[in-house]
Formats: C-alpha cells, structure tokens, sequence
C-alpha cells in the first residue's frame, strides 16, 4: 500500500501499466516491484524447481523471484528483474514458468513432490535407459523448471556498443561513490560516475539519514547538481559495470531505453568498454536473507529492500509488519515504518543482548523458525525461551546481516577475506589493479564511514594521477556501529531456503556434504545454489556457513565460489553489438560489382569479397549453361574478368630482391625489368603458404601478386620476414590492392581487343608471354601484365580504381562485339581445373611444394623461407600423396570434391585410403567431369584406375588417374 | 576513341545527414604513400619541405597535408608528390582509400561506437591522427577540427564504413 | 587487455594479431640441423609466469612486437619493436 508523505516518487504523474492482463497505476519513479507493492500485488512469480509461490525480495539487481516478461512478439524481453523495471506507459509484463496462471499453477504439485527432487535428484534418477536423458527426462525437466522464455523470432531491437576513457571510473553512486566523485572531480581529474539504478544516490535514497544536515536524498541532488555541471564529469545512471579485465578495462551495461516503449532509433541497450587508469570500487552492500522453514512466501523480504520501498518509493509492503534480525540494520526498519505511521507486530532479534526499540516489543533472542499463509505470508511461528507462539502479519522483513558486494575485486583472481567482525567477506586488496574498493562494499557500513571512504579513496586515486587535490571538508552523517551476531540458518524441520533462485534449501546443502560434494565448488554445482540470474549475491555465503558448519571447518578454511563475469545478465545481443547482419564482417565490393549487378550476375563471396559467380544471358535456365557458355568463350574468342580482389604488395627498395629471393622458393633477383614470374612461398615448416606472379617494374621495383584469400596473410607474414628476420634490409612494402582495379582480359582475341582500347597497340614482340609494363587507356596511365590463369592468350590490365567501373563496362561491351564477354568464378574455376592450376583448395595447409609437383621450383642455390623444413624426411617421396588429374571411366561420370580415392578392388574405409579429390568441374572443353586431388605416389601412376567414393553423397565413380594438366599440356594457346 | 570516367570512391553513397551531425566523402587530389629508405627521411624532409610527423602526428607539408600513418610510413594528402623519388617509397594510393569527413555535434559520440581509441580533446587534439581498427577495418582516423573528423578506409569497404557510421549517427542523434 | 605499441602507445588488444612465443626470432642456420629446426619449430614453452610473446600491431601502425607478459596476472611488462628486440 502506498503511504502518504513518504517516497520520493513523482505524484503528479501516475503511470499506468499492466501486469498478467490487470491494468494498475503506479507513479514516475516507480520500478515495476515497488508499483506492484503499492497496489498489494504479493505474489508475481512461481519458483524455479518446485513452482513455489513467490513475491518481492529485494529492491534492486540482486532480485532472485520477481522475474517477469516484459513486451509481446519479438521484443519480448523474458528474465526481466521487476526490481530494475522501470514502469512506464503501457508497460507489459507477465509472470513466468505457471500455467495456467499464477494463483493455480498445475506443476505446483512438484512442490507435493519434494522430498524425491532434493540435490541430485535429476542425476541419481534419470539414469537409464540412456537414451532416454536426451530424448525423454531432459526435455521434460526443461518444460517443466525454468525461466521465461524467448520469442523465437529475430530481436526487433538494436543494441550499441561503445568506448570511453577516463581517469577515473567511480563504480557505484551511492554516499562513497558521490563523495568519490565530488572529490575527485573538484580537483579536476576525467571522472566516470557509473550506476545501475536509474537515481543515482544508492541507500541514500532508501534511508532516513540526513548528510550534510539535510534529508540525504536533498544532498544526494545538491550533489549531483555539482557534478551535472563539471565538464570533466560523466554521470553514467542505468549502466552497470559488469566486470573489471585486464589493463584498467571494465564492461559496462547501460539500459538505455528499457524504460520507454518509443524504442524508435534509440538503442535498446549499450554495452561499454571502459577504460580507466584508476577505479574505485562503491558498490555497497546486500543484505542477507535467514534461512527458516517457509522462508520463501510472498511478503517476506529484505528488511532493507522494506526501508527502500518504504523511503524511496512511499509503499509499505504490508499493512502489519514485523521485522526479523540478527544485526543493528533490521531495528531501523522498525523505526522507519513507526515514523511513517505503519503498524510493526513485533521485532524480533536473535541476539540476547539486542538493543531495545522505542514502539514496538522487541523480542530479544528469539527466531523465526516457520511461516503460514497460502499465496502470500499470513503468519510466522517464533521461537523463544517460552516456546513457540503464532504471530498474524502480512510482511516479514528480515535482515541475516549484509555482504559487501565483493564481485568485481574477484574478476582477476583476487580472494576475498573473511572478516570475523562483521560475519561477511570483504575484498582483498589490490585485487585489481588500480582499483581501491571503499565504504560498504570494504565493510564501512556507516554513512559517515561510507563519505570519509569516498574521499580518501579519491584523494588517493588524484595523487595516483598526479593531480592535485584540494582540502576536503566531509558532510556530518551518522556513524552508527554496526553490531551483528551470525544467524544463517534457523534450526528446526521442513525446507528452509538459501538460493531462492534455484530452490536450493539448507537440508540440499547438508546432503550434499553427505555424499561427500565437500568441497564448495562441488556442492555448489551438486545443489545449482549460486547459479542463474542472481549468481547467489543472496545466498552464497550462508550457503557456505551451513557447508561449514556440516563438515566442521571454519568459514575462511572452506573458501568462496569464484566471481566471474558479469555482475548481472548482459545479454548477448548488447555485446555483439553492431556485429548482427551487415555488420558482422566488412563487405568488400570491386569497381565491377553494380556492373555485374546489373547483368543480373549472382554474387559469391570469396574471404569478404563480392564477386559474380556467372553472367547468365536471355534463355539460360541453369547456372551450367552459363558457365559451359563462359568457358567456350574465352577458349574461341575473349573473356573478361575482374582480378582485382587478388592481393597486390608494393615492394620498392635496394634490397628488394634479395628480399623476395628469401621470400619465395625460387629466384627474382634474375628477373628482367618488364618481365613477371610465377612464384611460390612457402611458411617455415615446409609446407605452401601461398602463390602468384611478381612482376619487376623497375631494379628496386616490384610488384607482388598473392591470391585472393591469403592476402592479409601474406603481407602480414612479410612484415614479420621483413621486421623480425631481416631487418638489415633496406626494402619497404605497401598493399596496392585497393588502389588497382585489374580485369582479365583472356582468350584468342584479347590482344585484338586491347589493341583497339590502348592508345599505343601492342608492338609485335614486345609482348610475349610474362611480359609487364605500363600502358595507357583514354590518357589514362595503367599497367599490363602478359600472364594467364586460363591457359590462353591473356593479359590482365589495371587501371586506378576510380575508372574501374568505366573500363569494366568497355572491356565487356568490346568482348561482346568480339563474341566474347564477361566471365565469373564458375567459368574461372573451370578454366584453370582444364589446365590443372592450383588454388587453395590445393595448397590448403597441408601440401608441399613436392605434392603439388613444384619441388623444383625450391632453388638450391641459396636460403628461402621453408626451404631447411621442406627437405626433412616425410614431406616428399613415393610415401607423399600427389597431385593428379581425375577422369571418369565407369559407367557413373560424376566426380565430388572432398571425396576420396581407393584402390578398385579394395573397401572404402579409412585405413585403405590413398587420397581425396580437391577440385571437381565440367569441362565443356572436353566434354566429361575432371577433377583435381591428391594420391599416394601419384605421379607414379597416371593411366590406372581409381575408385573415389563419397560417402556424404553416396556416390561411387571409377577414375583414370591422369596428368594434372588435361588441356593444352604444350602450353602453345598461353604463348601463342 | 574512348574515354574512361572517373567514380569516387563513395559515389551514390554520401552525403547523409542525421540530427546534427553530417558525412561527407573529402575526394583528395591525390594520395601518396612515403616509406623513406633508411638513412633517407632528412631528404624526404627536404624534398617536402617540411619536418616528418612523429607517430599520431600531422601537419602540413609540399602544399598538402602529411599525416603519420604507420611505423617508417607517412602519407600526403593533396600537395605534389613529384620529385621526392630517391629517398623514400613513393606509393600511389589515390584510388585505394575512400576519405570521408564526419562534422557535427557529437562526432566523438559516433566515433566512440566503432574505434577503441581515446578520443578525448585533451588527448586527440585536432591535428592527431592514428591508425586503429573502425568496427572490423583497418583504418585512419584524423582529428581536423573542434567537431570534425577526416576518416579513411580502404576503398572496397565504402559502403560498409558509411552503414557503420550511420548506424552509429542514428543512435547517437536518437538519444539526444 | 591493453599492450602499449612502442611507436602508437597504449591500445586496445582487437587492434592486435597474435602470432607465437618470441623464439620464431631466432631463426637458426639452415645448417644446423634437424633437431635445432625441430626445436624452433615445435618446441614451445608453456610457463605459468613471464612469457615472451611476438603480436602485430595490424590495425595499427603495421610494427611486429615483442611483447613481455606474465600469464598467472596477464600483467604486461614490456613491448618493444621486433626490429629491435634481435639485435
């Protein structure tokens, strides 16, 4: 119910929302929790295992039962922490994992069931027949126990992901962290100020402390009045930092339209990366729940998370409260409801020496030990030296003390420290580098001690920095002690839960330790406690207790789980942020594309590149057509064809040749001026790494071909060749693959084609067959190569990009009045299969210059990379599977790359193997299938026959190993 | 006789304006590559007629703009490139990179969605200048005034650098 | 993960290409036998503790570095030129 006077909730602005299908109205300011608190709605989900009804338990990210669904078809958001929703108009949400509905909810009969679901249940039950886990139990458990659920259509929403820098990153915006930041952006320092909530402020705004002499939600606003205008100030609320890596970087989520319904543009969320030379942790603290008999029923709840509804939303969570604690904090949410004029049954403490409270009875070394109540709290049984006595009330707030929110001092390795004093870990310093943790989160729990921890923090991080500070005057606050007696569990039968997340209870912790799941990181994944959303912020410690309490060690002795990344779900689609759709990789187009687009050619892609796969004319119905139509062409007239994705390096220098020479297997440094040669390099373990054609434009001038896949490694490895090998050489490389755009001009007719495009024609034996130079096309200066990835007659001519598109389009229009015209991929690949070419479906890593029958192009006259490794025993030989040609001779004329080849009499199985087919095309040319592959000593056995089977396919074609080059084997079209 | 015609390397795709922030493709006179040989940069120096920038640096130089652009590598931007032959690699990239200027109110914003670079004023001033990765491209990221940036990517990956830089202008202008 | 290049400063790691320890330096005599080959090749120590390691500045200023690193902290203690590492 909604208190009057109290909240600090904008009034004049109802809201109105629905939850299940009920409209309610709640106020600016509202999270979905508090909203559902004022209009009385306890009970808002069901629980994970044993679909207990569940209400509220906290106010903030730590929330482990109000998970709800917010929005309808592909903007469902499941998993949604009501704590954290902020409502606004039309705001949707429904409640997960019942059916039909939350107050009659048909698996609540697991609940009946549960003394069978205890830890380990699934493990010990679902174990045979063994097909049954995947196919049967799984499935079934999965219905069955959950969380919501995904639309299953594409996300609508987009995410951003981005970068930011400071000086200093302040986790938290709480007393510690404001103060942090007031100190160390007064003195000037790049500060970031990073929190969850939407209202920076943190318990400030949940408390009735005043700072400064004033209302501490008054300060908090004064504050960040201040640090709004600081132009070395970012304010960063709705982002939660999610984990601190290495090198100062932390990642961040921030919320940034989970609030509005008008998502139109604006990123749905934005997860940053955010780099910091100094960080101070201010993440405060989270409270404690105590484990006893039906401790779980809506309307039990954080004695905390009760103050916070009470303060900062103006909302009782009951009409007659009682508050249950083993610390100082639970007696203040008894004075807080008194102030506000709600009515407090009883305030129980467990401790003896317990203070009193003016108003209401404290009953002082009494416990809790059961609840009663249907769908929401009723009753609580409480145990004393008396007995056991019935008490009638609607909300339990209970406080077992509070945890510093450790997490990210734990993200590199750090351990925390168990501190006897204050019953709870605290970090471990240094833990990360750069990063001083303060106030709550370093067990300061006074306001007070949280603002004097704030500046001294800061005042360190500045002297860091080396920017100076100025005196600092700390605001009065309260400094009460903080005075605690543990109480983890109370004593007594039935189910008393620690992980109301998971449904883990203190009975599956002790079972656990039965069964010998001893050690912490056993008996967590043994019992799921500490897993899922709230990764156990509200359960791991007292689960640990009761661990050692069972196995009689002390608390420190038995350890802690590891904190990992991130603090909160961050969903995958804020991290791949930008990197869904066009955005996953780069698109590279040539000059020739909106051309090739345009004659309606399929794009393939090849590495990033786009490029035509054929040029389909009018009465082409398959792409076979297409293609036997291309490669007939460029044998009887000219093709064109754009090259330029092919890798194209710069290399200039005196020692440019020396550096080629111990680059490439053969020899460049012979290589006239004006001339190209075939070239093959290989990595230093002996094996191929790439090919191509280098032409010498100048004696200190080359130009390097590499293929279009192998580019980025290639440059990539001569620059290391270059910087880590031989750095005594003076040569300098640069990509000029952008720079060039370069088209195949192939076949019998290419040289008449140029001749009438070149301003100078060709002169008659300046031209043969490798030769380079520069020509000139309409004025402009390009350059022309003689070589030939066809087998034919060919010449490659490159122009600056920028004329790409205009060339293109010219060289196809002269092909065509020629009877040629433009060709793609499936023609190119023919084209060179005919003539037994190799690609990197040959030279795929694992083949040698040998295998592909290069061996003799490794030069003995001087050192190449690779060569020392290619001459080791085992790489070549009879031993060695060699490339062959492949024709069909059977009945079956179909051939399948990735197939393999077996000897004709012998079963297709593995260890009968001797070899596997690369490179499969139709030759129209010769009118029958070929193709490329590798055989055992296959050199050695052109002319016999060979069975290649492929299994995926199921098909079985008898083959006549023959000579890689089935076209042309003279050479006499290349030359003449 | 027949003539070629020159394309941009961003035709048909800039200028695109979003809220207060504009892209637009910059079309260099020229663009050349200087890798000075060893012992040769004081007479690329002098050839320039101006001072090599150091790393992350820019500045001008043989009537155009000189931006460091990699370890021994410098490139001009407009200016002449004539005579400066002997002492350095003189690489014609003209057509290899399409040069876009991203202007406006929150340009650090946009820039901040797709490079990992800090690009506070303090610490990228205008004239700075680095090579960093933009989204999954290498790239060449130029301060050139208060709220501009001179951004350059290789030439095939125009249009993907506009659609990144877009989606990062719609998202930046939609939170304002 | 932060390195910070000799010639750039400090940046982030996706700007970086990571190739192997840094004993792909020295390259031994193409005389000098298989087992010296093997050992360059193949042999790698895998230390919990200070490593040397060579990344490429890729997206950057193009340097290959040798980068010091201590893989229990991952606490980087050193980058310096490749170029100039051998020497």
């Amino acid at each position: 119910m909604r208190v009057e006077g109290k909240g600090l909730i904008n009034r004049g602005h109802p809201v109105s929302f629905t939850f299940d299908g009920m409209r309610y109205e709640g106020y600016e300011g509202d999270t979905l929790a508090s909203a559902l608190l004022a209009n009385d709605v306890r009970l808002v989900a069901r629980s994970f295992k044993y679909h207990r009804p569940r209400g509220i338990l906290t106010a903030g990210s730590e929330e482990p039962n109000a998970l709800v669904t917010v929005g309808r078809g592909a903007r469902q958001e499941p998993n949604v922490r009501a704590t954290v929703q902020e409502i606004y108009h039309g705001l949707e949400a429904r409640s997960q994992n019942r059916w039909p509905n939350l107050t009659w909810d048909a698996l609540q009969v697991n609940d009946l069931a549960a003394p069978f679901f205890g830890a380990g249940f699934y493990y010990k039950t679902f174990m045979w027949p063994k097909a049954f886990w995947e196919k049967v139990y799984e499935p079934a458990i999965r219905r069955a126990a959950g969380l919501g659920a995904l639309s299953g259509e594409n996300n609508a929403d987009s995410y951003e992901k981005a970068y930011a820098f400071c000086d200093l990153l302040v986790i938290g915006a709480g007393p510690t962290g404001l103060m942090a930041a007031l100190v160390a952006g007064r003195a000037g320092a790049d500060v970031i100020l990073a929190d969850e909530d939407a209202s920076l402020g943190g318990r400030l705004l949940a408390e009735t402390h005043e700072v400064d002499g004033m209302p501490g939600a008054e300060w908090v606003r004064e504050v960040l009045e201040e640090l709004g205008e600081m132009p070395n100030v970012r304010l960063m609320p709705r982002t939660t930092v999610t984990g601190a890596h290495d090198g100062g970087t932390f990642g961040a989520l921030e919320r940034v339209a989970h609030h509005t319904i008008g998502r139109a543009g604006t990123p749905l969320e934005c997860f940053w990366r955010i780099v910091a030379k100094r960080s101070i942790l201010a993440a405060g603290a989270l409270e404690r729940p105590v484990a006893f008999r039906n401790n779980d029923r809506p309307g039990i709840m954080t004695a905390g998370a009760v103050r916070a509804y009470l303060n900062r939303w103006g909302v009782s969570p009951g009409k007659m409260v009682t508050v249950f604690t083993n610390n100082d904090s639970g007696h203040r949410t008894a004075r807080d409801l008194l102030d506000a004029g709600v009515h407090v049954a009883a305030l129980i403490d467990s401790r003896h020496d317990a203070p009193d409270c003016a108003g209401v009875r404290v009953l002082k070394g009494a416990q809790v030990c059961d609840s009663g109540g249907r769908l929401g709290l009723e009753s609580i049984t409480i145990r004393s030296v008396s007995g056991e006595d019935k008490l009638q009330t609607d909300c339990l707030a209970m406080s077992g003390g509070w945890n510093p929110t450790v997490h990210m001092t734990c993200h590199m390795g750090g351990r925390p420290v168990w501190n006897q004093d204050l019953e709870a870990f605290v970090p471990a310093e240094g833990a990360i580098p750069g990063m001083r943790a303060a106030g709550a989160c370093n067990g300061v729990f006074s306001t007070a001690g949280c603002l004097r921890a704030g500046a001294e923090a800061a005042a360190e991080a500045l002297d860091a920095l080396g920017v100076a500070g100025g005196a600092v005057e700390l605001p009065a606050a309260e400094d009460d002690p903080y005075r605690i007696a543990p109480l983890w569990a109370v004593p007594g039968k039935g189910r008393a839960w620690l992980d109301f997340q998971n449904d883990v209870t203190v009975k599956d912790v002790k079972q656990a330790a039965v069964e010998n799941f001893r050690s912490v990181e056993h008996m967590k994944r043994y019992t799921t406690q500490g897993m899922a959303t709230d990764q156990g912020k509200n359960s791991n410690v007292a689960a640990l207790a009761i661990l050692a309490d069972v196995t009689g060690r002390a608390i420190p002795e038995t350890g802690t789980t590891t904190f990992r990344p991130p603090y909160v779900p961050v969903s995958i689609a804020a991290m791949g942020a930008g990197s869904q759709g066009k955005g996953f990789a780069p698109q590279r187009f040539t000059t020739s594309h909106k051309a090739s687009v345009e004659r309606g050619a399929p794009m393939i892609e090849a590495g990033l590149w786009y490029r035509p796969s054929y040029f389909p004319v009018s009465g082409e119905t398959t792409w076979r057509q297409s293609c036997d139509r291309e490669v007939n062409m460029v044998r009887e007239s000219v093709g064109v064809c754009d090259v330029s994705t092919l890798g194209k390096i710069d290399i200039q220098g005196k020692d440019a040749a020396e550096f080629l020479d111990f680059v490439y297997t053969n020899t460049f440094s012979t290589l006239k001026v004006g001339r190209c040669r075939y070239g093959l390099m290989l990595r230093e373990d002996g094996f191929v790494m790439d090919d191509g054609t280098t032409a010498r434009l100048s004696e200190t001038h080359y130009v390097m071909t590499t293929t279009t896949a192998a580019a980025g490694e290639v440059m990539r490895h001569l620059e290391f060749v270059h910087q880590g090998l031989r750095p005594d050489l003076d040569v300098n490389f640069i990509s000029v693959t952008e720079q060039w755009a370069q088209f195949a001009v192939a076949g019998p007719k290419s040289r008449e084609l140029l001749d009438e495009l070149l301003d100078e024609p060709l002169s008659e034996g300046d031209w043969p067959f490798m030769a380079c130079g520069a020509v000139e096309v309409a004025g402009v200066k390009g350059r022309l190569f003689r070589i030939s990835f066809s087998g034919e007659h060919a010449y490659e001519l490159a122009v600056p990009a920028r004329y790409g598109d205009s060339l293109f389009r010219l060289l196809m229009a002269r092909a065509e009045e020629k009877g040629g015209g433009p060709y793609g991929m499936e023609a190119l690949n023919v084209l060179r299969i005919e003539k037994g070419f190799i690609t990197h479906a040959e030279i795929h890593g694992r083949t040698t210059a040998f295998d592909v029958g290069l061996e003799k192009m490794v030069s003995g006259k001087k050192d190449c990379i690779g060569k020392t490794m290619s001459e080791r025993p085992g790489l070549f030989g009879d031993d060695r599977e060699q490339l062959v040609g492949l024709k069909p001779v059977g009945p079956v004329k179909q051939l399948a790359a990735g197939a393999h080849l077996f000897n004709e009499k012998e079963e297709a199985v593995r260890v009968n193997d001797q070899g596997y087919v690369t490179s499969v095309a139709f030759s129209p040319t010769l009118g029958h299938m070929l193709g490329m592959g590798f055989l055992k000593n296959g050199r050695a056995r052109h002319g016999e026959t060979i069975r290649m089977v492929d299994h995926l396919r199921g098909l079985e074609t008898y083959c006549e190993v023959i000579d890689p080059v089935a076209f042309d084997p003279e050479g006499g079209r290349v030359r003449g | 006789m027949v003539e070629l015609v020159a394309k941009s390397a961003g035709d048909g795709l800039l200028p695109v304006t979003i809220g207060k922030l504009s892209l637009t493709e910059e079309v260099p006179t020229a663009l050349t590559s200087l890798m000075p040989f060893k012992g040769g940069a004081a007479a690329l120096e002098a050839a320039l007629g101006a001072g090599l920038p150091g790393p992350g640096e820019s500045g001008a130089a043989a009537g155009g703009r000189v931006l460091w652009f990699g370890q021994n590598q410098y490139m001009l931007v407009g200016g002449a490139a004539e005579g400066l032959g002997d002492a350095a690699a003189v690489t014609d990239q003209s057509d290899a990179w399409v040069v876009v200027r991203l202007e406006g109110e929150g340009c650090e914003d946009v820039l901040a969605r797709l490079v990992p670079l800090d690009l506070r004023p303090q610490v990228f001033a205008e004239g700075r200048t680095a090579r960093t990765e933009l989204m999954h491209m290498m790239s060449s990221v130029t301060r050139v005034g208060p709220q501009a940036f001179m951004i350059m990517v290789f030439r095939s990956m125009a249009a993907t650098l506009v659609h990144d830089l877009k989606t990062a202008m719609q998202g930046v202008t939609a939170r304002r | 993960m932060r390195i910070t290049c000799p010639i750039c400063g400090e940046r982030d790691r996706r700007e970086f290409y990571y190739k192997s320890a840094a004993v792909a330096l020295e390259r031994p005599d193409p005389e000098a036998g298989d087992g010296v080959w093997n050992d360059y090749l193949h042999l790698r120590e895998n230390p919990a503790g200070v490593t040397r390691e060579l990344w490429y500045h890729e997206t950057g200023c193009s340097a290959w570095l040798v980068v010091t690193r201590n893989t229990v902290s991952h606490e980087i203690l050193d980058a310096v030129l490749a170029s100039e590492a051998r020497a």
